[in-house]
């Protein structure tokens, strides 16, 4: 199975804090990762590639630093990887990003001589939080979709995806291509090696550019993103939510169902 | 982060690598591991074998027996940064996994050879170093174990003391007097024991600090080894294995010392930097500002000298009793800054839920093993005196 994976190159968010004074983001001295996501969705999509053969593809959008992420793919399972960057990418919101990779991953294949059967994402960037390029990917490749789903594996020719829901799991099956995103897995991704740590450091790159596939430029960038950011703050933290304290446990949860019930929550 | 600048960018991420690891697996658990057996600790093999798995061990074991064939300033590298998250559990894992070359000492067969490096490699070849005994401390030529030649065979006898991971070990090397009538640069014998050959583990000592790296008594009784067991030439081992554990093994081992005084260094600087007394934080305090500026140049200046001896026992440079100075000045003060940081934390360093009162335990051992600071200052005052001349 040819399998490629989309990931992105953010923020370590947990190392992030926020300026008292001005109350934006310092992200001086924070160091870059590959979004935790995206990390599941290569883990995942590493064990179809045992389970079932086939090789693993990661393609990342960004700046020549993801290279960096994308070593990090390569040494924890990953075949292959290609960057694709160019100016007019970027300031690309989630719908011009999301055209960039399906035109991007077209090129690939035409590259590779193979069509790509199953497309990975994480359910969403650790960054930006919007959740919007895997399905919107799905759209412009006119592929099947299917999202926040913790485990995927093939029988008899066909996908059988876990999806995690409010209401617990649906089990779906689908036919290829498809593209899924993938929620915290309940496995660990695996560690790199110390040999697959150096193999990946001699790996070359290929970066695509805009130059090395039929795109519209318009379609791209800050051009080709109707999302227009007005502002950005800290939300004020409110408290909210009813704590009930100093009560014994049988009391506490007698007052907790009557407070959900008066709600209409119970 | 790695504090060696001159860390390469792929040791800097290899060390970076072990580091995930041990801050996922290992970190979250060390308070547990302390407790451990009824509070003597335990070395958590389940951690030895995650990061035996990512390459991580026996990284030494070089490329024509199927290994990485690291050099000691990577290992270095390496070493300083996991033990800043344990140095016991760091000593424990690199020197069980340091002994290929007293393999490749033996006159057992390439084969045999080529399956112990595939043992090492997998994380199961785990070895002890086996000196010391109840009467044979400092004087390690007092020792009374002794090997006696029978046909083909050694028979040894004796009882070796406080030997690191003995409980978790499955092979032995040890030194046991082959020729009593000699001296003991002549007489000691060095041996390849495995486990199964009838070693016995004694009592597991209850200590002070270093709980991940379990301690114990080693007892052979009539343990029977074949001759190609035998590790260098008869007789002659002991100079040359004492040696290469006093310069390697010293040079290195301060490693450990180092990710101790590191780690003490980076939790007082944070503490120091949000604990507010009198209207300001203590980093503030000159009594305190100060403090933290001399534990920051002790411990580059321990870095400087390690590094410089690593880089010259790499590359082959004579350095004399430069390992000596490293072992004995890193220890001591790795020491004097751990207790610095318990200092800077009040009495919050002095409690077990923050993580310096598990660091000043720890630094306590270096003063001591690996010929204890005496002995260095020992070795180093007769190297540098030399003869005198007037002395008949
Ligand atoms: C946790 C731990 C792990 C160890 N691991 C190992 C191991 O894996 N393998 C191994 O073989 N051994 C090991 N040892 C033993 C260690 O190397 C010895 O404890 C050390 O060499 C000191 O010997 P001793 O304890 O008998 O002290 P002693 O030799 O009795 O020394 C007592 C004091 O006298 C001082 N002293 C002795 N002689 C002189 C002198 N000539 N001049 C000045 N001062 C002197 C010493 O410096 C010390 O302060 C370990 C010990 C510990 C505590
Ligand atoms: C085992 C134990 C028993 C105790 N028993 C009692 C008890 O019975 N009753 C009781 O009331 N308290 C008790 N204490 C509390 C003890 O007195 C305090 O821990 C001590 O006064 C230090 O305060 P702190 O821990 O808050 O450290 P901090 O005041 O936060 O000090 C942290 C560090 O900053 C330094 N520092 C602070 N201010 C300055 C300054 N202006 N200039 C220079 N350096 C400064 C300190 O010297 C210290 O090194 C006990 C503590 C322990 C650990």
């Amino acid at each position: 199975m040819n399998i490629l994976v989309c990931v992105k190159q953010v923020p370590d968010t947990t190392e992030i804090k926020i300026d008292p004074v001005t109350n934006t983001l310092i992200r001086a001295g924070v160091p870059s990762i590959v979004n935790p996501f995206d990390g599941y969705a290569l883990e995942v999509a590493v064990r179809l590639k045992e389970a079932v053969g086939g090789k693993v593809t990661v393609m990342s959008m960004g700046p020549e630093q993801a290279k960096a992420a994308l070593k990090e793919c390569l040494s924890v399972g990953a075949d292959q990887a290609y960057l694709i960057s160019d100016r007019a990418f970027g300031g690309s919101d989630t719908l011009a990003t999301s055209y960039v990779l399906s035109v991007a991953l077209k090129a690939v294949e035409e590259k590779e001589r193979a069509p790509f059967d199953l497309i990975f994402c994480g359910k969403q960037a650790i960054d930006g939080d919007t959740g919007q390029v895997g399905p919107e990917l799905a759209e412009h490749l006119g592929y099947a979709q299917i999202t926040y789903a913790s485990d995927v594996i093939m029988e008899d020719g066909m996908l059988q995806v876990k999806r995690e829901s409010d209401e617990g799991y649906d089990y779906i099956t689908a036919e290829l291509p498809a593209v899924i995103t993938i929620v915290k897995t309940p496995f660990e991704p695996r560690y790199a090696t110390i040999r697959s740590k150096m193999a990946a450091n001699k790996a070359v790159i290929p970066t695509l550019t805009a130059a090395d596939m039929p795109i519209d430029t318009s379609r791209c960038g800050l051009k080709g993103s109707p999302t227009k950011v007005k502002k950005t703050y800290t939300p004020v933290r409110e408290k909210h939510g009813i704590k009930i304290e100093g009560k014994p446990a049988d009391e506490a949860a007698r007052e907790l169902v009557g407070l959900l019930s008066d709600a209409k929550i119970m | 982060m790695v504090n060696y600048r001159h860390a390469t960018e792929e040791q800097k991420e290899l060390a970076m690598g072990a580091r995930k690891i041990l801050e996922k697996e290992l970190l979250p658990k060390i308070a547990e591991y302390e407790e451990a057996d009824g509070g003597l600790g335990q070395y958590p093999l389940d951690v030895h074998y995650k990061l035996a798995e990512a390459g991580y061990y026996a990284m030494n074991i070089p490329e024509e027996w199927g290994g990485l064939g690291f050099d000691i300033v990577t290992e270095g590298v390496i070493a300083e940064e996991m033990a800043k998250i344990d140095a016991g559990f760091t000593m424990g894992f690199h020197n069980c996994g340091s002994y290929f070359h007293f393999i490749l000492d033996t006159k057992m067969s390439d084969e045999e050879k080529a399956k112990w490096a595939q043992r090492f490699l997998s994380g199961d070849a785990r070895g002890s170093f086996c000196v010391t005994e109840a009467g044979a401390g400092s004087d390690a030529a007092a020792m009374r174990t002794t090997a006696v030649k029978d046909g083909d065979e050694w028979v040894i006898n004796g009882t070796k003391c406080f030997i690191s991971m003995a409980p978790v070990s499955n092979f032995f090397v040890v030194a046991a007097w082959t020729d009593k009538t000699k001296k003991v640069s002549e007489g000691v014998t060095f041996f390849l024991v495995e486990k199964e050959r009838g070693v016995k583990i004694g009592k597991k000592e209850n200590k002070m600090g270093l709980h991940l790296n379990e301690t114990a008594e080693v007892i052979f009784e009539d343990v029977r080894v074949p001759a190609d067991h035998v590790i260098g030439e008869e007789g002659k081992g002991f100079i040359i294995s004492m040696q290469e554990i006093s310069m390697e093994g010293r040079t290195l081992g301060a490693t450990f010392a180092l990710g101790i005084a590191q780690a003490a260094l980076d939790y007082a600087i944070e503490y120091a930097k949000t604990r507010r007394q009198f209207g300001k934080r203590i980093i503030d305090q000159q009594g305190i500002g100060f403090k933290l500026a001399d534990m920051q140049a002790r411990t580059e200046a321990c870095r400087s000298m390690i590094f410089e001896g690593l880089t010259c026992l790499r590359d082959g440079i004579p350095i004399g009793y430069l390992p000596n100075m490293i072992k004995m000045y890193t220890s001591d003060c790795t020491m004097q800054t751990t207790m610095d940081a318990v200092q800077v934390y009040g009495g919050y360093g002095y409690m077990k839920d923050y993580p310096v009162e598990r660091l000043m335990r720890n630094a306590k051992i270096f003063q001591i093993f690996s010929g204890t600071n005496e002995i260095q200052h020992k070795n180093i005052m007769k190297a540098m005196a030399g003869r005198d001349p007037e002395r008949k």
